[in-house]
Formats: C-alpha cells, sequence, structure tokens
C-alpha cells in the first residue's frame, strides 16, 4: 500500500516538474546563465556585451516570434531562412530609389512566401512541413538567381543604420524585435485572430464545427510569419552590410524552431508562449556566449543547445503523457 | 457431425475490460466452416473489441479461444494471420503506389531461377486472381489508382488467396457501389461453396438477411442472442440491438424531459423554421428530408450508420452535399459552409466531444464564447468585460461545475464538458439547435439536466433536431421523430404514434425498392 502511494506522489510530481520546467523552465535558465556570467565571465557586466548579446539574438527572436504562431497551429515553417535571403537579395535591386522602398519590397517579398505557404497548407491541405520545404529549397535558389549568386556590399547610410544605429540609445533591431514581441503578445492574447490561432491548434475539427474560417486564418499565419523573416532578412543585411543570399539565414528555420520550442511552446499546436519564445532565442545566443567567453569552441555550444533541446521536448512529452 | 457444422473458430466466455469498463463480459462466439456470420450490435455493442480478440490485436482478461477444434492463443495479428484469420477493414490496408499484383502477392512473390521476383508470372496469376472478384483493371497499375471498392476487393483477393479458413469484413459495403456489392456478394458465395467462414459486420439490414445463415447479437458488452437469421424476425434482431422489447411500453418519466412532453406541443400549424429537402451525400445520405418549427424538438431515429450524424452534420454544412436544399426561415442555406451555416442561425453540438468539441488546453471561457469571439470584440480586440458576464451567465445557467471559468476544460467532467458546449452554441444564439448525442457518456445526474435543459430551451422557441441512440431520450423528448434508414427516411411519427413499438417497426420495416 505504502508502495503504491509513494509511486503515486512520484508520478504526479514528476508531471508537475515538467509542467513547470515547460513554463518556466527558459526563465530560470536564463536567470542561472546570467548569474554564472558576472560572476565567472570577465567584461560580461557591460553595456557593449548586453549590446552585442541582444543584437546577436534579435533576428532569431524576430523570426522565432512568427514560428511561434506557426507552432501554435500544430504547424512549421521551414522557409524562414530561404524568405531571408529572399528579402536581402531584392534589398540591393531598390536600395537605389530609397531606403523605404527597398525595405517595403523586401517584407512584400516576405508576405508573398508566406501566403504561398499558407495557400499551400490551408488550401491544398497540403502537411506544413513539405508545403514549406518547397520554399526551403526554391526561395534561396530564387534569391540567388536574383542576386546573380554575388554578394553585394551597400553603402546607403540610411538603410545600414537599421543595423549599425540606435534609437534612444537602444540598437534598431533590438527595439524592432521588442516591438514585435509587444505585438506577438497581444495579438495572441487580446485578438480575436490570435485567439482563434490558439483553438485552431488546439482542436482544428472543433475550430471548423463552431463556424471559425480556419483557412483564413492559417493563411494570416503563415503571411505573418513571412513578413517577420522578411524584417530579420532586412536587418541581417543591413547589419552584414552587405546583401548574402547565400549565406544570411542559413539555418535560421532550426534555430527559431528551436527558440520557440525552448520557449515552453508545444509543438502540438494549442499554446503558445510569446516570452517564452524570446527568451528562448536570448538563452540560446548565452549559451553560445557563455561557451565562446570560457574558449570553448562553437560545436560545444551546439552540442549543450542540443542538450537543451532534448530536455525541452522531454519537459513537454512528460507533461502531455500525463 | 457434417465437416461444415464443426465450429473453426470459438471464443468460449471471452472477457476484456479497459479502465474498469468490461468492453466484453463472458461471450461466447462460434463461427462454423462454411458459414456466413453476421456480427451486429450498436455502439460500445462489443463487435469491434470482439474482432480484435478473435485476430491477436487484444488479449482476453479471461476466457479461451478455439481455432480448428484446439486451444488457440494470438500473440499478434500476424499470428493470427498466418493460422488463416484475415480481417478485411473498411480502410484498405494496403500499399497505395505499389501495383495491384504486388499488393497481392506481398511477402510471397514468384520467383525465377535467379531468385528475383518474377513479374511476367506475377502479372499472369494476379490478373487470373482477381477475375473472379470483377475487377478487370490492368493489374500493373498502382493500387491507389483504382476505386475505393475495386481496392478492398483486392484485399479480399489478397486475403483469401493466403489460404485463410476465416475472413472477417467489417462494413465491407460501406464504400461499394451497388455493382461491386453483387460481386462481393457472388465472391461471399464462392467463399462459403469453399468451406471458409465468414463473419460479416453490417449495420444494413436487407444485406444481412441477404447473405448471412447465422447472427450473433451484441449489446453493452454480453451476448444477446445467437441463431439462425432467417428465422429471425426483423423487428425482433432490431429490438435486440436496441436492447427493447416489443410491445413493452414503458412509463415515460424515466427521464430529464417533462412528462407531458411532446404530447401538446401546439406549434403545428407554425412554418418550418429549418427545411431540409431530399439531401443526397455520397452512399451516406440518399434523399433525406426533414423540417423543423421554431419550438419544435425534432429527434432522428435509426440504427447507427442509418445517416443520423450525417443528416445533422450536412445541415451545419459540414458534409459536402451532392443534392437538397437547405432553407432556414425561408432562406437558401448555401451547402458545404459551416461558417454560412452558422450566420444562418444553425448550431451543432457533435457526437464525438473529445475529437470534435472540446479544446482541452483552452479555459472554461475560451471554449464557451469560442463560436461568438466577433460578437464579443471590438475591432478585433477581445473584450474581457463583455466575455466574463456572458461566461459567467452561462455557467450559473447550466450549471457548470468549474474551479472557475480559467480552470482549462479538459480538466472537467464529461457532462460539465458538455455543458460548456452547450453554453458555447447558446452563445452564439442559433435559431435551430442540432444535438447529436447531447447526453452520451455524462453521469445520471448531468443527463437529466441536459435533457431538462433541451425543454427549456424548446419552451423558448429554439427548433431542435436531435440525434440520441438512446430510445428513452427520443421517445420522451421528441415532439416529432423521422426514422431514418441507410441514409433514407422511412417514417415519420409524430403526438401519439410517438412509440418504442412504432419506431421499431419503422426500423425494421422492409423496404421494397431497396436494393
Amino acid at each position: 500500500m505504502a508502495g503504491v502511494t509513494v509511486a503515486t506522489r512520484l508520478t504526479v510530481d514528476r508531471a508537475r516538474v515538467a509542467a513547470w520546467s515547460q513554463d518556466y523552465g527558459v526563465y530560470a535558465a536564463v536567470g542561472v546563465l546570467l548569474v554564472f556570467n558576472v560572476a565567472f565571465t570577465a567584461n560580461f557586466l557591460s553595456v557593449a556585451n548586453f549590446r552585442t548579446q541582444l543584437v546577436e539574438a534579435a533576428p532569431v527572436c524576430i523570426v522565432a516570434l512568427g514560428m511561434a504562431l506557426v507552432i501554435g497551429t500544430e504547424g512549421v515553417d521551414l522557409s524562414v531562412g530561404a524568405v531571408m535571403a529572399l528579402s536581402a537579395a531584392l534589398v540591393p535591386l531598390y536600395l537605389g530609389y530609397d531606403t523605404m522602398t527597398a525595405v517595403v519590397v523586401a517584407l512584400a517579398a516576405g508576405l508573398a512566401c508566406g501566403l504561398f505557404n499558407g495557400f499551400l497548407v490551408a488550401y491544398l491541405g497540403i502537411q506544413p512541413i513539405v508545403a514549406t520545404l518547397a520554399l526551403l529549397v526554391g526561395g534561396r535558389g530564387l534569391a540567388l538567381v536574383i542576386a546573380h549568386g554575388q554578394l553585394v556590399q551597400l553603402y546607403n547610410p540610411t538603410f545600414l543604420s537599421l543595423g549599425t544605429g540606435d534609437l534612444l540609445g537602444i540598437p534598431i533591431s533590438v527595439l524592432v524585435a521588442a516591438v514585435l514581441a509587444v505585438a506577438a503578445g497581444l495579438l495572441v492574447q487580446r485578438t480575436t485572430f490570435g485567439r482563434r490561432i490558439v483553438a485552431i491548434g488546439g482542436n482544428r475539427a472543433a475550430s471548423r464545427l463552431a463556424g471559425l474560417p480556419v483557412r483564413r486564418v492559417l493563411v494570416g499565419v503563415y503571411a505573418i510569419c513571412g513578413v517577420l523573416a522578411g524584417v530579420a532578412g532586412v536587418l541581417a543585411t543591413a547589419r552584414l552590410s552587405a546583401s548574402d543570399p547565400a549565406n544570411v539565414g542559413l539555418l535560421m528555420e532550426l534555430s527559431a524552431i528551436t527558440a520557440v520550442v525552448v520557449g515552453g511552446t508545444p509543438l502540438t499546436g494549442g499554446r503558445i508562449r510569446v516570452l517564452g519564445t524570446v527568451m528562448g532565442a536570448l538563452l540560446m545566443q548565452l549559451v553560445r556566449a557563455t561557451l565562446i567567453k570560457h574558449n570553448l569552441p562553437d560545436s560545444t555550444a551546439q552540442m549543450v543547445q542540443a542538450a537543451i533541446i532534448v530536455a525541452a521536448v522531454y519537459a513537454a512529452r512528460e507533461r502531455s503523457s500525463r | 457431425m457434417p465437416a461444415e457444422h464443426q465450429p473453426v473458430l470459438e471464443a468460449l466466455g471471452v472477457s476484456k475490460q479497459f479502465a474498469g469498463v468490461k468492453a466484453l463480459d463472458e461471450v461466447t462466439f462460434s463461427l462454423r466452416a462454411g458459414e456466413v456470420h453476421a456480427l451486429v450490435g450498436e455502439n460500445g455493442a462489443g463487435k469491434s473489441t470482439l474482432i480484435k480478440v478473435l485476430t491477436g490485436v487484444y488479449q482476453p482478461d479471461a476466457g479461451a479461444l478455439r481455432y480448428r477444434g484446439a486451444p488457440a492463443v494470438f500473440h499478434r495479428p500476424t499470428q493470427a494471420q498466418q493460422a488463416g484469420i484475415s480481417t478485411i477493414y473498411q480502410e484498405v490496408n494496403l500499399v497505395p503506389l505499389m501495383s495491384v499484383a504486388a499488393n497481392v502477392f506481398l511477402g510471397r512473390e514468384p520467383r525465377n531461377r535467379l531468385g528475383l521476383v518474377d513479374t511476367a508470372r506475377l502479372t499472369a496469376m494476379a490478373t487470373e486472381l482477381l477475375a473472379d472478384y470483377g475487377i478487370d483493371e490492368d493489374v500493373r497499375r498502382p493500387l491507389g489508382e483504382l476505386a475505393v471498392g475495386a481496392q478492398q476487393m483486392v484485399a479480399l483477393a489478397r486475403a483469401v488467396s493466403t489460404d485463410a479458413q476465416v475472413v472477417i469484413m467489417d462494413e465491407p459495403t460501406s464504400s461499394l457501389e451497388p455493382r461491386e456489392v453483387q460481386t462481393l456478394f457472388g465472391v461471399i458465395d464462392t467463399l462459403q461453396r469453399k468451406g471458409i467462414a465468414i463473419v460479416y459486420v453490417s449495420h444494413r439490414m436487407d444485406e444481412l438477411y441477404l447473405t448471412c445463415d447465422r447472427v450473433t447479437v451484441l449489446r453493452d458488452g454480453r451476448l444477446v442472442h445467437t441463431g439462425p437469421l432467417a428465422e429471425l424476425p426483423r423487428i425482433e434482431l432490431v429490438s435486440m440491438m436496441l436492447g427493447r422489447e416489443v410491445g413493452d411500453i414503458r412509463a415515460h418519466g424515466a427521464t430529464g424531459f417533462a412528462a407531458e412532453h411532446g404530447r401538446n406541443f401546439a406549434g403545428h400549424e407554425r412554418e418550418p423554421l429549418l427545411r431540409a429537402e431530399n439531401l443526397v451525400s455520397g452512399r451516406r445520405l440518399a434523399g433525406v428530408s426533414v423540417d423543423v418549427r421554431p419550438g419544435e424538438v425534432v429527434g432522428l431515429a435509426g440504427l447507427l450508420g442509418s445517416g443520423r450524424s450525417e443528416t445533422v452534420r450536412a445541415i451545419l454544412g459540414d458534409l459536402p452535399l451532392d443534392g437538397g436544399t437547405i432553407t432556414v426561415a425561408g432562406n437558401v442555406v448555401p451547402s458545404g459552409s459551416v461558417p454560412a451555416a452558422m450566420r444562418a442561425g444553425i448550431s451543432m453540438l457533435a457526437e464525438d466531444r473529445k475529437a470534435d468539441g472540446i479544446i482541452p488546453n483552452l479555459s472554461v471561457r475560451e471554449n464557451i464564447v469560442l463560436a461568438a469571439l466577433p460578437r464579443l470584440s471590438r475591432f478585433g480586440l477581445v473584450s474581457r468585460a463583455r466575455q466574463d458576464r456572458i461566461v459567467r451567465t452561462f455557467m450559473d445557467r447550466l450549471r457548470i461545475k468549474a474551479a472557475g471559468p480559467d480552470q482549462k476544460v479538459g480538466e472537467l467532467s464529461g457532462g460539465n464538458q458538455q455543458k460548456v458546449l452547450l453554453a458555447r452554441w447558446l452563445c452564439a444564439q442559433p435559431k435551430l439547435l442540432l444535438l447529436d448525442e447531447p447526453t452520451r457518456g455524462i453521469d445520471v445526474g448531468a443527463k437529466a439536466e441536459v435533457q431538462a435543459l433541451i425543454d427549456e430551451l424548446a419552451a423558448e422557441g429554439l427548433a431542435v433536431l436531435l440525434v440520441s441512440s438512446d430510445m428513452e431520450e427520443l421517445i420522451d423528448g421528441a415532439d416529432r421523430l423521422v426514422v431514418l434508414r441507410d441514409g433514407v427516411a422511412v417514417g415519420e411519427l409524430a403526438g401519439d404514434q410517438v412509440t418504442e413499438d412504432n419506431v421499431l417497426a419503422a426500423i425494421a420495416s422492409v423496404d421494397e425498392g431497396s436494393r
């Protein structure tokens, strides 16, 4: 009898620990890393260093916000890196007019890619992983065709300030990421569109029978994800002072998915953690920075990141198998 | 005893429990060589559990199997298959991208001297074999290109050609064209003459009486009857399936409906709110018409698979229509669009609460307001205050027991989940409420409450179309009953005609025009 009671309590506790670590593990991990670095890493506690970390994390964070919405519908968007390349390739072609035009065109390209993905998923019923694979492969190809396969140096100071400039003492890319994160949070929590995203991810059949415009919502979600990838592409290009469609956003889809999952959004949909996603992006950046500052190679960082992903997925599994 | 009367496969006192619920309770089943044995029963009767025990998918908790005169234990489905027990499921379990011939001989392809697959012989053998099953297609085509019926024939041909002694067919005609059904019956005849035993699961009375020699009826996991089919009157078979005695008129009042309900409905002269005329959808609906007036509860009666759920789904626009019209208050509702139907004032409580109803991760509040979000928002922003007011109202009115509006719906009991869903549909302010099995799987107290609520809503002028397998619920709750069979309305009962006897008689009636 006693054994049974203990066993029950243990399983209950395990489920609760799993739930807690899925919800708050990422905050705890970021906190621990910060404390560790403050104590043991030279020159960590400096404004310059914080700026670097945030600027590094901003593009991943922006893409991950869109990815979180897509994953919330039980989907995934593998094309985000390629979309970044596409928007990067378009920037130098339109920079001749002015910065505004170039940025708008780049974002429009992201929107078009998102609409295309959404159409494949929502109206043709293709599985998201396959539907977005098409652009993952084709998008970068198209970007290289547009750019004739070349890296283009950029000199327009207005455009470059997007990557290097400040506003109110904060790097513009960080500011953009912060504004977008707040917007995404409001979207998910407070708008009908956001609540519908979560409902569709939680039970698509029930949402359809409740008369929700399931297809339109899905197209909208992929469109947002595409635009956000476009934003990231523009910012990355500005920071690099060059349009480099061959390399910009490479493996971004995996970094974004990682940030989302580590942030506590389950891959099975029906729950979107916006702040968790931001923290997930920061955590991955901090891990890498910490290891590099302690003279460990990038490959070590990758292995540590892999361990974090496994831990996050395990927590999600423990929780849902309860 | 002649060989064909030897039992080839027997289940002796087999029991099987799932999470404390008895799916099979000491069921004995005996299948003789060369017979076609009908296995019938309503939802939850235990048919599929029994089939899974016979084919090694489940191990029985108690009881034993005997196969060809010796005790048998099947640990895995493959063991049963190798022993000669084949199952043809509704969905075809073959490889759609491989050729028809390759599918038939998958795993036992003819080889040539080099040990490679002898394609020429494979094609010839498959062509010859399939001719007997009415398939004259090129067997080199991928299986997936064939019609579903033809695929099923291929599955059958494959099963039989593997030296099957027993073939279990689970609703084999559900996706077949009438012509294919005739071919199937021909094949069944041939198998029977070869001494192969067939278990035939179907809800279609006409087919059962045409093809089957004996019948076993299960209900609530127990064996109700087993014996020759031809001498069993249809009405008795139906009453055994439903658990109702013919001539046993039960006193009203066992449900939560008002005692006088349905006997004094005064709105008969009112214009119908809903007119659904001649609904046709694939093989599932073959011309169903039903009217519902404001304040009226119309019940849809019929056996499993008779088209009750399909009818309400078609009215909601969830099932595409091949024909027929739906009007609400005189306006035609475009078919095949749930949002359009909901704008016209139609809501549906779906049969499967978990799959089609609740969103388990969301709160009670969000589940309730889901269908009414636009009305509770301004410029796309959700108004929490308005939500709270309406959610509070419905939680009180339906007596939803939850820790609060923020509790996750997945954590509530079945009865409370059902009430949350009812609140969701009422929140959408419908004129017509479609209820598909509103009290299935909820406890007695909640059941009575839901039934009382249906009464109350109708009294307030809501039109209700009620689907239920619970005969008492239908008889007590409905003002009028439409009886369906095989996707066709075969009778309508109103007022004092609404009795179990009449319902059973209508379900069992022989339709002259049937295939």
